[in-house]
């Protein structure tokens, strides 16, 4: 069987055991997934840019933010439907990592990290100054009217939870497919010869700056795919969201799971929600716990789990 | 598939068999599940659950330590006194982290692993924003003391309430008129640039016109600053009364930084004592604040006509004259908030005798328990004093505090009105369905 | 108040920001430099060195310069200690590998920050200055103490500068981090190098800490803050310039307080953020940094 095909079925599989996981998950793990599947989204948006271009963005929660503020203001103050305020959400993230792309990308390497972070701050602030319509760090609540809307026909609730689920597994799906086919294609290999050696891609005469801009702003767009779902499927959108702390969360979900692999970055979003999760149960000081096992994680796995895999089974894992 | 949302479908059992399963199957899952194992069949003599969110970690923690001491020591007392309906309380306690974001996933996780009956206890007004849908959606009463105005704003839902603490709208407006003929009619604020302080800014800027007064400057301080003396600048010149809230670990800063700015020279200084909440008042440098007045929900130190209710509270939850830890003086309370957690949950227990609450099938009756009630009378579980209840917005309004710094302690100078913190209600829960 | 003393505050207030960020990043430019690695916990060691003078201030008690003079030599000390310890026990274990060290570091965060919230507790804590007047300017006055810092951040940066170029440590720093191969065939332990590089600029970061925290206070949640802008002044600064950190410290502490003295903060301080930003894109090697060798 070829690498593809294995690695078709695979992927498949893990999304048919998604789905089937929602008949068999106990009530709040049924909710808690729901989350879990939207942050993995992002992570994976993330992933393209880090794991497979092979740059680090300490910015990427202003993609996050542009996406719910682009969906969540429009559909407060406009009242969009909610198809129309997640398209102008993902719009936006789309535009923002565009023109992030045009000036961040003149840099490389830690000068990058350090460009997307102080954007990202100032997107961050941005949600904070402009509070006549955001609300600052407090905050909108997504009015009634946006929990709920149609579409092809059919009247979706967004109050239900099978429905967010199985959207928010759909948007999986779709990231899923996308980081896949971008992975399998010239694109793809374009993308890791430069995160392996951009001067050679240069010199083999690539127009690396195209590519790396293509990667960032499909990046971004998923990330703020990500964050427009968020906002409208848990019906809230706060500053909180656009802080630097979102930017460090995808990072560590990618590198948790396995950097440069399509599915490392779910893994890893599993593992972190439920680390803290589980943890927060037993001890008050679950931060500690926290801090040990992510030691623990990275001096026998610092591939990430995926990785890890790839490495010592799977040679041929995207 | 889609009745998920309908709590108490008759499928409970198949659905708990599973919860069962699934604890099994992940590793160190069944231990944390296993309350839910009893049926409800015991429900008579079974707890009654309270979900307590709160700060023990994060941006909140000074507060959230407290708010946990004094929602411990109300549920003590309840259960000493026989309990709620003849039930004892437990409080299942989580932690925010004080984000929005894992505030929901806790109201999530009360509301279907814990299977408590009613949430309570949140602070920072994100929190209860981002909390507050996941509640109202999962037909979860969610009582928070967060003097926000956010639930009396009427953007929030029908299972969202605040009845043990004035919202920060009713408090500012309630300063203005003694501020005005006390201390002066041209103001300086200083408040922190979010929504906190931008109610600040709007409420107290709209109180002091109606008392023929006029605000001269208003500093906005960026939620990162670390540091504020470039910013006092800005004070006016012919500043009479300067009025300053500040939150977050910033707080000390500030306040040493603008005794360094006046020097000997000063306007007066009207400050809400969230500025100064959980701080040591004979910390160094703060000696400038002497003569300078503050805001307080609740007096911090004992006063000279201390209520029998106010000693029989500050007993109860270790804190003694000087609203510090009788334990360790330097650990300083934070007195003038917390008291909501206590009386919150007297609140909750009344309103579920009402309703004679069974269990959670019985929520929507203990909401409109809740909103049956109309005010609450000063008493021991209500030291700080007298409450009215306005139902259509969730919100009690009750008597604030004006201190004076006195040789380091705050002494009371006036206790304003109920009615000097009155505004028209602008939206109406109660018509909302259920 | 006028615009000319406005102004003055301003700059002077920029000043003190800037030696603040100049001690806080020197730590982190060492490690960043030598080491090559993004160390998430540098804010947190900055955070301990802060605690750790609250600690030994109240424990010395008597005259607050005796607390602060022993915090002075103590807090560095044992937070380099502390360091030292991490980085042997869990970074050299990774091969200082630039993506297990970021999980690496940021599982120290948690660590220190939990662990600092447990024992310490969540409020905000005040440290004496050691000595305290009131400098008056004619317009309005200013704290003695602040300018004292200043003068410490210029002497630590002297220390360090020398350290660096006049010894035999700063040679074979320098030589580690020009090209780690190399130095190891000229026999030098590069591990060792590491280990004393990565407590050095732990100890720099608390050091900065205790000289600042009595015009701020200890707090467990402080370190962020300085987090982000170290990197931000190491990057732009260029990597491994003195000079570069002390004029890229400068650049932020006066172009936010300055930029706020014309718009209202919040405005000022993303007006700032973005030239700064703007300043490595089209100077992507930083203001003094060599374009890195391909």
């Amino acid at each position: 069987m070829s690498a593809w095909r294995k690695s078709l079925l695979l992927h498949g599989a893990i999304l048919a055991a998604l789905f089937g996981l929602q008949f068999v998950l106990p009530e709040y793990h049924h909710l808690a997934v729901t989350r879990v599947l939207l942050l993995a989204v992002f992570a994976m948006g993330f992933n393209l840019l880090f794991g497979y271009t092979g740059l680090l963005s300490l910015g990427h929660a202003m993609f996050f933010a542009a996406g719910m503020y682009g969906a969540g203001l429009t559909a407060y103050h406009l009242a969009w439907p909610v198809p129309a305020a997640m398209l102008f959400g993902v719009l936006c993230g789309a535009g923002l990592s565009l023109v992030v792309g045009l000036l961040a990308l003149r840099t490389t390497g830690v000068a990058f990290m350090i460009v997307t972070l102080m954007i990202s701050q100032v997107v961050y602030l941005a949600t904070v100054y402009f509070t006549t319509w955001t609300r600052g760090d407090e905050g909108l609540v997504m009015p009634a009217a946006a929990r709920s809307f149609e579409l092809l026909g059919r009247q979706w609730l967004l109050t239900d939870p099978s429905t967010r689920y199985n959207l928010a597994l759909a948007l999986l799906a779709l990231t899923m497919a996308c980081v896949l086919l971008v992975v399998r294609g010239r694109f793809g290999r374009a993308l890791i010869a430069i995160r392996e050696n951009e001067d050679r891609s240069r010199m083999l005469g690539y127009n690396t700056f195209i590519f790396k801009l293509q990667a960032l702003t499909l990046s971004g767009t998923l990330s703020a795919m990500a964050g427009a779902a968020y906002a409208l499927m848990f019906a809230y959108i706060g500053s909180s969201f656009a802080a630097i702390q979102y930017s460090i969360d995808p990072l560590l979900y990618t590198l948790l799971g396995g950097a440069g692999t399509v599915a490392g970055p779910i893994v890893g979003t599993f593992f972190m929600f439920y680390l803290v999760d589980l943890a927060s149960e037993h001890t008050t000081a679950y931060l500690l716990v926290t801090g040990v096992v992510l030691l623990f994680l990275v001096l026998f796995f610092p591939r990430g789990a995926l990785g890890y895999v790839r490495a010592r089974w799977l040679g041929w894992l995207p | 598939m889609s009745n998920r949302t309908n709590k108490d479908s008759p499928d409970t059992g198949r659905r708990k068999t599973l919860r069962t399963l699934g604890a099994a199957a992940g590793a160190g899952v069944a231990a944390s599940l296993s309350p839910t194992l009893f049926p409800r069949a015991h429900a008579q003599s079974a707890p009654i659950r309270i979900g307590a969110q709160f700060h023990r970690t994060g941006i909140g923690a000074s507060y959230g330590r407290w708010y946990e001491r004094t929602a411990q020591a109300a549920a003590k007392l309840i259960n000493d006194e026989g309990g709620i309906n003849g039930r004892p309380v437990e409080l299942v306690v989580e932690d925010d982290g004080t984000d929005p974001k894992r505030g929901a996933e806790v109201v999530e996780k009360f509301a279907a692993q814990h299977n408590v009956d009613v949430a309570y206890g949140t602070l920072f007004s994100h929190v209860v924003n981002g909390s507050a849908p996941r509640a109202g959606e999962l037909k979860l009463p969610y009582i928070v003391v967060s003097e926000g105005y956010h639930v009396a704003s009427g953007k929030l839902n029908r299972y969202v309430f605040q009845p043990g603490i004035t919202d920060v709208r009713s408090q500012v407006i309630s300063m203005a008129p003694w501020v005005a003929s006390n201390l002066g009619r041209k103001v300086t604020m200083i408040f922190p640039d979010y929504a906190f302080g931008h109610d600040h800014r709007d409420y107290f800027s709209q109180a002091i016109a109606a008392q023929g007064g006029e605000v001269l400057e208003l500093i906005a301080i960026p939620p990162t600053e670390t540091s504020f003396t470039r910013h006092l600048p800005r004070i006016a010149r012919d500043t009479e009364v300067l009025y300053h809230v500040m939150v977050g670990p910033g707080v000390l800063t500030f306040v040493k930084e603008l005794g360094q700015h006046f020097g000997s020279q000063r306007p007066e200084i009207f400050g809400f004592i969230d500025s100064l909440e959980a701080v040591d008042l004979k910390t160094p440098q703060l000696e400038f604040l002497e003569g300078t007045y503050f805001w307080e929900g609740y007096p911090r130190y004992a006063q000279p006509d201390q209520t029998e209710h106010d000693r029989f509270y500050r007993a109860a939850v270790s804190v003694d004259d000087n609203g510090a830890s009788i334990s360790d003086p330097k650990d300083v309370s934070t007195y003038a908030h917390m008291f909501g957690c206590w009386e919150t949950l007297f609140i909750i227990k009344q309103a579920m005798e009402a309703s004679d609450y069974g269990g959670p099938a019985d929520r929507a009756r203990f909401v409109e328990a809740m909103e049956a009630m109309e005010s609450f009378e000063e008493g021991r579980n209500h030291p700080q004093g007298r409450k009215v209840f306005d139902a259509r917005i969730h919100q009690c309004f009750g008597h604030q505090s004006i201190s004076k710094v006195e040789d380091g302690r705050l002494n009371v100078v006036h206790r304003t009105s109920i009615e000097d913190g009155r505004y028209e209600a602008e939206a109406d829960y109660t018509t909302m369905p259920l | 108040m006028d615009f000319g003393p406005f102004f003055l505050l301003a700059t002077l207030e920029g000043l003190v920001q800037a030696a603040v960020l100049c001690l806080t990043a020197l730590g982190l430019s060492l490690v960043f430099g030598v080491m090559r690695v993004v160390n998430v916990a540098h804010g947190e060691f900055f955070m301990l060195g802060a605690v750790m003078a609250w600690w030994v201030a109240t424990w010395a008690g008597g005259h607050p310069a005796l607390g602060f003079a022993l915090a002075l030599l103590l807090a560095p000390l044992l937070v380099g200690a502390i360091a030292w310890a991490g980085e042997r026990l869990v970074l050299k274990r990774v091969s200082y590998d630039p993506e297990a060290t970021i999980v690496a570091t940021i599982g120290m965060l948690y660590i220190i920050q939990q662990t600092t919230l447990l024992t310490f507790g969540p409020d905000a804590r005040a440290v004496n200055p050691p000595f305290y007047f009131r400098v008056e300017f004619p317009w309005f006055g200013y704290s003695g103490y602040k300018l004292c810092v200043i003068a410490a951040a210029l002497v630590l940066l002297l220390a360090t500068w020398f350290l660096i170029t006049r010894t035999r440590l700063g040679l074979i720093m320098r030589a580690t981090r020009f090209d780690r191969e190399t130095a190891e065939n000229f026999g030098i332990a590069v591990g060792q190098v590491y280990a004393m590089v990565f407590a050095l600029g732990a100890a720099l970061a608390a050091a900065g800490a205790v000289l600042v925290v009595p015009v701020r206070q200890a707090h467990y949640l402080m370190g962020i803050d300085p987090l982000l802008l170290s990197f931000i002044v190491v990057i732009i600064g260029g990597l491994g310039s003195i000079r570069g950190t002390l004029v890229a410290a400068l650049l932020i502490g006066l172009s936010d307080g300055i930029i706020s003295v014309f718009f209202s903060p919040t405005l000022a301080k993303m007006i700032s953020t973005l030239a700064v930003a703007l300043v490595l894109v089209f100077r992507p090697q930083g203001l003094f940094g060599i374009r890195a060798r391909a």
